[in-house]
């Protein structure tokens, strides 16, 4: 089955330009596509009629690298719960339908070009505390030294997979990156290796975030809603009792 | 040309010792006047990076993508191997070696192999030591799981997403770095060109993907862990923007390229289903663990199934043939990659395929959903389970295990892979060829380093599943650090690089001109992957699973043609001092341009076949490949002189001390 379709795409030339909405009619786009590979063939349609095909960003095309954005028709990765826009495919829409394809509105997220936009603020409240500080000496403790109970490595694990695509904040009313950051902290919160520096992490990661700009959390509950992997509420629950502990009984 | 290994002296296990031991030291004051420059941001590159940071040089880490956690190893699914024996399993490094080398069907350097066997288990305390959630069993401790060609559980794992948790772990070492500015990230970077200053690398030239800027970057050493070449063949498991041309830049200024042809074929991924497809998608080899693969016994079964009139389920199990536990009782579903993948292609040559194209074949979990289901039911006390309640007990621990691959396979394929079997056919997904490297993981050019899939070292012919997260992160974490130090403390006089030599202007130059020849060629005529699909055509044809010599001289041949003509004809829209992804693309697919050719030339030139490489005219009665030690127990390195075509081979004779070279055999 193939269909076609009309297209409204975000076209902006870099971030310093102007961008707006413009149309394109589309036809035999397969169903069995992926919603980038639709993509694919409207810019090599666009590179044989001379025209300069829409920058957005891709890689792994498996929904694990986190690279993919696209807001489509007004959700961070278009219309199925827990898929990257790479693992959305094109039988989730129907012939004839007229898509909207705009790139992550965030103050955080300035657009390059077109659907690109600029994540590295993600980075730096990475950069900011989440880690464990270890050096590599491979003379760390043996890994089964400090047994771990299953169900907070299960957490540990759901939280740790975030793939960092910034859907959280595209979502938000108040483009809040509380459930990215939540998400490291928890990882790091529940498990033996992270408790060390547990008060810093948070305090650092969350003066981060606010120095980023990105907005305030409301409890709108949109971010986890849009996750595509499923990143839980509760993260950011547990981060703000982190939060308040670190604050309360932080030396510094 | 003669190359050296330089592999210590001393018996197979104290050869790391030793040569750490002996090795030169660069003092913390020198390291901190000493630039390093690591291209790639994978388990590799990020290892590698954070782990000279941490030692005190002065780091720079380039990757193309907008972060660093973006690299590919991030796909990485199924988990990553050690000799931990937390088992008790008959383990130990020696196995682990065994294993490698004979998975590598003979054509990897003992001393290497096993020095990775040696280090893996640190990799694993390392990593639980940074915070990655492996999967754990209920007492708490870590959990295994078997992968192919191997009779021992030693593979750790977090669920399907074993090298993202991994990489993020790499990341993470490499921010707290960057945090603390002994590491400078240029993201949205790509490396165009490595420099050479009197035979020494001394720096990179690299475009800012954003502004289109040329710029010159100088360091002591460049240590390239840029990842594999697996997308010459377009479609491929690699990202899209995986690329070779870091390794193929090096390689044309003078760094040799080993055994480019060794690609290793993935059995297991969605089959292709039409021309918009853009990549594959794999499914993990852990899944072999658990289903079986199969097609029908009767080819009047398989068009029915072709034809939409018999359904899987519906074909009784006398009906149906277990091809690999047919072929190879001992190791079954799991043996390694090459081995089942010819198998799979077989099959569908012969007509058995089972979806539209023909060429797919079923990997079928009914049996471990039941396996499990019962066993569960003893857990919870269940007496006599009826059917749909053990279906639905197994269904659950299967979906604990394989939870997200089962999720990616649907939306992709669009059928629930709990009650129908899942489709897999075999594609591109890993090259074990790449830059020759020495023990110390140098290239042919001094100063120049190559790390994880980017270099030939570890893996010979084929490698093994959740090796490749090993390997990595062992070259990254713990053999780098040592081994650059022995390059380095000759440098600590140098003082900083002068990036205004004349080397730096010709390099900049050559990149420049480059990109003005594609821009502004006579012909604009059709898009860069119009050209690289058809390139990938020729080498999936020619020089994928099955290769014999009139294939392979004939795609040389059409290579060489198509090569002129994407100079000629490649349009290429936009400016090249702006963001511009079709010409970051069409600078990547020219190198593949060049190094298809290669692949074929060493394919053709290798009159055996070995692991990944088969040539028709080489294989047992039993289509077994056939290996011949006396005239091929080499390993191909390339050197570069102008053209692939006229490309010189210089040979470095694997020498085998402690194991026994024998016909490799899963039987």
């Amino acid at each position: 089955m193939s269909m076609d379709l009309k297209l409204k795409i975000w076209r902006q030339a870099n971030a310093n330009s102007k961008g707006e909405l413009k149309d394109y009619n589309i036809s035999d786009v397969s169903e069995d596509s992926s919603f980038l590979e639709m993509m694919d063939q409207l810019n090599e349609e666009l590179i044989e009629k001379g025209d300069e095909p829409v920058a957005f960003d891709h890689d792994c095309r498996e929904g694990i690298c986190g690279m993919c954005s696209m807001h489509i028709n007004g959700e961070p990765h278009g219309p199925e719960n827990e898929t990257t826009t790479c693992q959305l495919h094109m039988r989730k829409f129907k012939d004839g339908d007229t898509i909207y394809v705009e790139p992550w509105r965030a103050r955080a997220f300035p657009v390059m070009k077109d659907l690109v936009v600029n994540r590295d603020a993600m980075d730096r409240v990475i950069q900011a505390g989440g880690f464990v500080s270890v050096n590599t000496s491979g003379n760390t403790l043996d890994a089964n030294a400090i047994p771990v109970p299953k169900a907070n490595a299960d957490e540990a694990f759901n939280a740790a997979t975030c793939i960092g695509c910034g859907a959280c904040v595209a979502a938000c009313p108040n483009a809040s990156a509380m459930l990215f950051v939540s998400a490291k902290v928890s990882q790091l919160a529940l498990l033996p290796q992270g408790q060390v520096e547990a008060k810093d992490r948070v305090l650092n990661m969350v003066n981060q975030m606010d120095l980023e700009g990105f907005g305030n959390c409301s409890n709108v509950g949109a971010c986890a809603e849009e996750c595509p992997k499923g990143i839980s509420l509760e993260n950011i629950a547990r981060m703000n009792r982190e939060y308040l502990s670190a604050s309360i009984s932080s030396e510094k | 040309m003669k190359l050296d290994s330089k592999i210590p002296e001393g018996p197979l296990e104290k050869k790391w010792q030793n040569h750490k031991a002996n090795i030169r030291l660069v003092n913390p004051a020198n390291k901190r006047n000493i630039d390093v420059i690591v291209v790639g941001t994978g388990l590799a590159g990020a290892s590698a990076a954070a782990s000279l940071a941490e030692m005190g040089y002065n780091v720079k880490a380039f990757c193309f993508q907008d972060s660093p956690r973006r690299a590919h190893s991030i796909a990485a699914q199924g988990g990553i191997n050690a000799a931990k024996n937390y088992q008790n399993d008959g383990d130990s490094v020696y196995r682990l070696f065994y294993d490698t080398i004979k998975g590598g069907d003979y054509r990897s350097r003992e001393a290497n192999v096993y020095r990775l066997a040696e280090v893996s288990a640190n990799i694993i305390d390392q990593a639980v030591a940074q915070g990655v959630p492996f999967a754990r069993e209920y007492g708490g401790n870590l959990d295994n799981r078997s992968f192919g060609g191997v009779q021992v559980s030693r593979t750790f794992y977090a669920k399907g997403q074993t090298g993202q948790q991994l990489l993020l772990g790499a990341y993470s070492a490499l921010s707290r770095q960057i945090a603390k500015g002994k590491v400078k990230l240029y993201n949205r970077h790509e490396m165009m060109e490595v420099v050479v200053v009197d035979g020494k690398a001394r720096g990179i030239i690299a475009r800012n993907l954003v502004t289109g800027e040329i710029q010159r970057h100088g360091a002591h050493a460049v240590v390239l862990a840029s990842g594999g070449y697996g997308n010459v063949f377009f479609l491929s498991t690699n990202a899209m923007g995986s690329n070779g041309s870091a390794a193929w830049k090096a390689h044309r200024k003078g760094a040799l390229f080993a055994n480019p042809c060794f690609t290793q074929i993935h059995p297991t991924c969605i089959p292709v289903s039409g021309e918009h497809q853009s990549k594959l998608t794999l499914m993990s080899e852990s899944l072999r663990n658990d289903g079986r693969i199969w097609v029908p016994k009767d080819r009047k079964d398989a068009e029915a199934i072709r034809a939409g009139k018999l359904k899987p389920t519906d074909l009784p199990e006398e009906k149906r043939d277990y091809y690999l536990e047919r072929r190879y009782p001992s190791f079954g579903n799991l043996v390694p990659r090459d081995v089942a993948s010819r198998a799979a292609k077989e099959r569908c040559d012969e007509g058995f395929g089972v979806n539209k194209t023909g060429e797919a074949v079923y990997l079928d979990f009914a049996a471990a959903i039941e396996r499990y289901g019962k066993t569960e039911a003893n857990i919870q006390g269940i007496d006599n389970p009826s059917p749909e309640k053990i279906r639905e007990l197994g269904t659950k621990v299967v979906e604990a295990k394989y939870g997200n691959l089962f999720a990616m396979y649907e939306k992709i394929v669009d059928d629930n892979p709990y009650e129908t079997p899942m489709m897999i056919y075999p594609a591109v997904h890993y090259t074990m060829g790449g830059l020759w490297v020495d023990y110390n993981l140098m290239t042919s050019v001094p100063g120049l380093f190559a790390l994880g899939e980017a270099n030939f070292s570890d893996h010979g012919a084929n490698r093994l599943g959740a090796s490749a997260l090993m390997q990595g992160l062992a070259d990254g974490y713990f053999v780098i650090p040592y081994t650059i130090g022995d390059y380095l403390a000759d440098e600590i006089r140098t003082g900083e690089i002068d990036t205004n030599h004349e080397a730096f202007a010709a390099a900049e130059n050559e990149v420049k001109g480059n990109i003005d020849k594609l821009m502004n060629n006579a012909g604009k005529k059709h898009s860069v992957d119009y050209y690289h699909k058809k390139l990938g055509r020729i080498m999936w044809d020619k020089c994928g699973m099955a290769r014999n010599a009139q294939g392979l001289t004939e795609a040389i041949k059409e290579i060489q043609e198509l090569r002129a003509e994407y100079w000629d004809n490649v349009k290429i829209p936009g400016k090249a001092d702006e963001m511009n992804p079709e010409l970051d693309k069409a600078m990547r697919v020219a190198d593949f341009m060049e190094l298809g050719e290669l692949m074929c030339k060493d394919a053709l030139e290798r009159e055996e076949s070995c692991g990944g490489h088969f040539r028709e005219e080489y294989q047992t009665e039993e289509g077994e490949a056939l290996r011949r030690d006396e005239d091929f127990a080499f390993v191909s390195a390339w050197k570069y002189s102008g053209d692939p075509s006229t490309t010189e081979l210089v040979k470095e004779d694997l020498v085998f001390e402690n194991v026994e070279l024998k016909t490799r055999s899963y039987k």
